[in-house]
């Protein structure tokens, strides 16, 4: 029979830092499940990160009852879906819906965040056009906010509470405003993207959310840190 | 089986050559589900899809009561979902038996077919890479068969076609012919025989054989590409 709503032993194996284990803290958060955070520093990798995600190697692992789910987006679905019975529903109840969620969600990974890859690596140049290329698709989820009807108008994209989309991209936020301060850029820029920009406000004052989302101070140092660590890579590694 | 009123309104936009039209068409088609096929000029972007996908503005796009819907493996989900009582189910029950069939959904899509279709640029050393890394790929698949839930079964799925069959079917007339092209065994039936054998399987299948694309058009297809980039390679 169905085990939705069942608990156990859930642990998280991941770093504070990480957006894509952010967005599973996120959903962990606002479903209200206990879990042990097991933090990996990944240099080197952790016997059970191999062991657990022998595929990728990378974080965030769910291991829920000892058994592993690998990457952000599959495993916040695995959370609704386990946890089903369990409010909030992190995904809308009509199949169409369903699927915008997972086209938004799926934007956010294969579009968005390459572009975001692109400004965190980037120097010159490079820096410039990736910086562009992130503002154009963030002009596109702006125009998705004020134009697509299951989202116009709402507090989320999923509504009135949190849902798919907004762990997808929420979850970056500390990650995108952390990369404006480190590369001096402008990605979300509020005269030109008012709703992205106020939903990202709302989104890091949320219940759920404010608990587990880095301090961009930090996450700005980190990343100005490994930044200049690629500039000038140490000679002993 | 129960003629719905609603699949008069089904359409989908693609072209038969397309491994992810192809993934769309195998899943209607073990669904049982009537849809208007529009086809697509595959050199020449319609109206209708730039209008009906502008984030992509690639096929398949998918319609179902004037809603649109693209992006392959997104469609099956909501196929089987809107479809949910229609026999079979692409997809499992169980929460953690469905994470896995995503996982390794994606994993087609992320990992292995962007390695297969790096094949057909690449020469001399950086091929060689590109091959080991495919190679890799298909043996983590090997492996993906030999020990999840669904070992000793005939699909991915279990005993029926399900999610990731349909990620992996969707290309395979492509993956075999590319093998013709460059001259390469990607999937050897003696290092992956599981997975040689689900590939004959899934080809062998009755109700997919109309929809896999025609091999003699994609091996010519695939041809003309490598063709391209060799002609543009410097000094060979």
């Amino acid at each position: 029979m169905a085990t939705e709503g069942e608990k156990g032993q859930v642990k998280l194996l991941g770093a504070t830092l990480s957006p894509f284990v952010v967005r599973v803290r996120i959903a962990l958060a606002l479903k209200g499940i206990d879990y042990e955070f097991i933090q990996e520093s990944m240099h080197p990798k952790s016997e059970l990160l191999v062991k657990s995600n022998p595929v990728h190697k990378k974080i965030p692992v769910l291991i829920h009852n000892g058994k592993p789910v690998c990457e952000s987006m599959i495993i916040v679905q695995y959370i609704e879906e386990a946890w089903g019975n369990k409010a909030p529903n992190l995904m809308p109840e009509d199949p169409y819906d369903r699927a915008i969620a997972r086209f938004w969600a799926a934007f956010v990974d294969d579009k968005l965040f390459p572009c975001l890859r692109g400004v965190f690596t980037g120097q010159g140049e490079q820096l410039q056009k990736a910086v562009e290329d992130s503002v154009t698709n963030f002009l596109l989820i702006e125009e998705a906010l004020r134009t697509n009807h299951c989202f116009a108008g709402k507090a989320y994209f999923g509504g009135d509470q949190i849902g798919l989309i907004d762990i997808a991209l929420g979850g970056l936020s500390a990650f995108i405003k952390g990369l404006e301060k480190a590369t001096d850029s402008v990605l979300i820029d509020p005269e030109k993207m008012p709703l992205l920009s106020a939903w990202m406000d709302r989104f890091f004052k949320s219940d759920g959310v404010k608990e587990v989302m880095p301090d961009v101070a930090k996450q700005a140092e980190f990343i100005s840190t490994r930044r200049a660590s690629m500039i000038s890579p140490p000679t002993a590694n | 089986m129960e003629a719905c009123r609603e699949e008069s309104q089904v359409k989908l936009l693609g072209w038969r050559r397309s491994p992810y039209v192809t993934r769309v068409r195998i899943a209607l088609a073990l669904k049982g589900i009537d849809y208007e096929f529009i086809l697509e000029d595959s050199e020449n972007k319609s109206q209708l899809l730039l209008q009906s996908n502008p984030i992509h503005k690639k096929v398949p796009v998918f319609f179902h009561n004037g809603k649109t819907l693209s992006e392959s493996t997104i469609i099956l989900e909501y196929i089987e979902e809107a479809w949910e009582t229609k026999a079979p189910n692409l997809m499992p029950k169980h929460p953690y038996d469905r994470a896995l069939a995503r996982f390794w959904a994606a994993f087609v899509d992320d990992k292995l077919l962007p390695s297969v279709w790096g094949l057909l640029k690449w020469q001399g050393e950086e091929q060689q890479k590109a091959v080991k890394e495919s190679l890799a790929n298909f043996s983590l698949l090997e492996e993906a068969l030999r020990t999840s839930s669904c070992s000793g079964k005939a699909y991915f799925g279990g005993d029926e076609i399900g999610l990731v069959d349909i990620a992996l079917g969707g290309p395979l007339v492509h993956i075999k012919n590319l093998e013709k092209v460059i001259n390469i065994a990607l999937v050897d039936p003696v290092k992956l025989p599981l997975l040689s054998a689900w590939m004959a399987r899934f080809s062998e299948t009755d109700e997919l054989k109309r929809i896999l694309p025609d091999p003699a058009d994609v091996f010519e297809y695939l041809s003309a590409k490598r063709a391209k980039v060799m002609s543009t390679l410097p000094g060979i």
